[in-house]
């Protein structure tokens, strides 16, 4: 009976590989024809990206502090607690501040859009919707996707601002060090390879948890019960994910860039 | 929905043209099945230009996808499904949406997007095809002066009991003038005089505009009213038809283990011997 459980879900992975990679194609075609939902863009861009700004500063200030706190009491054993800004900024820009806003939009937008379509798929406003003549792909998804892609490379840019502003705050009013020494260390050792890095990612992340969310809420199935499963695999997956993708694009970006 | 489109539609409907035009839906030896056994096998039946037809059967039978077969909501396994003479198996998905414009359609629930007024949600047709602001207030405004339901313009699904809703999605379904109408359950779970209601709503649209129509329930009393009453215009509400009289374009299918078991008018309807048909009627 394992080997049967094994086969069962090898193919249903299997399955929903194909099915996501078929729903990716056919959205991705309708960037390039009519009719195009520009006020569901910006609509989706003022929930997705005005409505996460909160979290993501806070997530961004309290993590630059942590890391300040904690690269501090590390660093001053090898007597160079001075480049605390530097290890907080590079921390930051590189790694935390895309990894951390894409889970964070992640939690609170995949969540949600997995919730709002799956609703709608399991009271037929899915079905009503293609009977009067509107493709969901075009007029819910590829707005969703758009928006998170443009909106999450933003917010990492505020969650990075907002990391390296926590890590002086900890740095100058805990650690009782000089702000020109954090803030000059922070500037001077960033190079554009680091904030490509940093700025790639998120374009990437933002994909994912569009795509994942709209994927999993558009194929609900089971009544109310079918969307709750839909928001946590919805979340869970477009996490794994990121962490994955993130990964991968560092592996690419250190081979390219670190000789 | 006195609009000059409509009016013109309505007009072309003549007997002669009943008689000679060309059957608007025709199914031909469809099976479908989901994940698990066949819901419909080799279902074969067409529906005329002037027809309404009342789709009958036990609740799961497979009415429903029969109806999202219709519009090509859902492809078919095996068979096809000709819809306007185009046959939908070889439809690309953007040529079924334009496809589909042309047909309205009743959902169970009525399948209102909850996150739009009730005047966006009528509206949606049109804002499809860019009609102009001023055109389509005007005809939300009648469409929902159709359904006697124009004060509830600016309210939000939320706020409608499920008799409203249901209205709203015949106001939503026929706004555009569509040459077919498609209701799934329109009176399912309603009290019985919000379902009269309802009916009579269908009867006026078929009796006014003579929309060709697929109708499904599974109650029996809804599909009798239908036969068994028309809509005057005089009188503005739907009356009994004379004795002895019923409306000739209206016609039943019912539906068993997902087969065809009736195809036919209301007088073979009660006349058939059919066990399952008479266990039906009885």
């Amino acid at each position: 009976m394992p080997i049967a459980e094994i086969d069962k879900s090898t193919k249903s992975i299997i399955l929903t590989i194909q099915d996501y990679s078929i729903f990716i194609w056919n959205t991705m075609r309708m960037l390039f024809s009519p009719p195009r939902y520009w006020s569901d863009v910006m609509l989706q861009a003022d929930i997705i990206g005005v409505g996460s700004t909160t979290i993501v500063i806070l997530v961004g200030f309290f993590t630059g502090g942590v890391l300040a706190v904690q690269s501090a009491a590390t660093l001053s054993q090898f007597g160079v607690s001075g480049i605390t800004g530097r290890f907080v900024s590079l921390t930051m820009i590189r790694e935390l501040g895309p990894v951390l806003s894409g889970i964070m939009v992640s939690g609170r937008n995949a969540s949600s859009m997995a919730s709002e379509l799956g609703s709608m798929v399991v009271t037929e406003q899915i079905d009503a919707m293609r009977a009067l003549g509107v493709d969901p792909l075009r007029k819910l998804v590829l707005p969703r996707i758009i928006a998170t892609v443009v909106m999450l490379f933003f917010l990492t840019i505020v969650a990075d601002s907002f990391g390296t502003f926590g890590g002086a705050g900890v740095t100058i009013f805990m650690n009782h060090q000089d702000s020109t020494q954090y803030f000059t260390q922070a500037y001077e050792f960033l190079v554009y390879s680091d904030i490509l890095q940093g700025l790639v990612k998120p374009l990437f992340f933002g994909f994912i948890i569009a795509s994942v969310g709209c994927f999993y809420g558009l194929r609900t199935t089971g009544g109310t019960q079918g969307v709750g499963r839909s928001t946590i695999h919805a979340v869970v997956t477009s996490a794994v994910l990121i962490i994955f993708a993130d990964f991968l694009i560092s592996q690419i970006m250190v081979s390219m860039f670190v000789k | 929905m006195s609009t000059a489109p409509q009016a013109e539609i309505s007009a072309k409907r003549t007997p002669e043209y009943c008689e000679i035009a060309p059957p608007v839906v025709v199914f031909h030896n469809v099976s479908h099945r989901f994940y698990g056994p066949p819901v419909l096998r080799d279902i074969s039946f067409q529906l005329g230009p002037c027809e309404t037809k009342i789709v009958l059967g036990p609740a799961g039978v497979g009415k429903s996808v029969l109806l999202k077969l219709a519009n090509g909501l859902i492809r078919p396994r095996r068979g096809h499904v000709n819809l306007f003479g185009q046959n939908l198996n070889h439809l690309s998905e953007d040529a079924l949406y334009s496809m589909r414009k042309r047909t309205g359609m009743v959902f169970q629930e009525g399948a209102l997007f909850d996150s739009l007024s009730i005047r966006e949600n009528v509206a949606y047709p049109l804002r499809v095809d860019n009609v102009l602001e001023e055109e389509v207030e005007r005809r939300v405004r009648e469409a929902l002066r159709f359904v006697e339901l124009e004060h509830t313009i600016d309210l939000f699904p939320g706020s409608l009991s499920g008799g409203m809703r249901r209205r709203v999605s015949i106001a939503r379904a026929i706004i555009n003038q569509p040459e077919l109408i498609l209701y799934d359950s329109p009176t399912g779970g309603l009290d019985p005089v919000t379902s009269t209601t309802i009916i009579e709503l269908i009867v006026k649209e078929r009796d006014v505009f003579h929309t060709p129509s697929l109708l499904v329930t599974h109650r029996l009393q809804d599909a009798f009213t239908m036969v068994t009453h028309r809509y005057d215009t005089d009188a503005g509400g739907m009356v009994r038809q004379p004795k002895g009289e019923i409306d000739r374009n209206t016609s039943f299918l019912m539906l068993n283990e997902g087969r065809v078991i009736f195809d036919g008018g209301f007088e073979e309807l009660v006349a058939c011997q059919n066990p399952f048909v008479r266990d039906f009627l009885a």
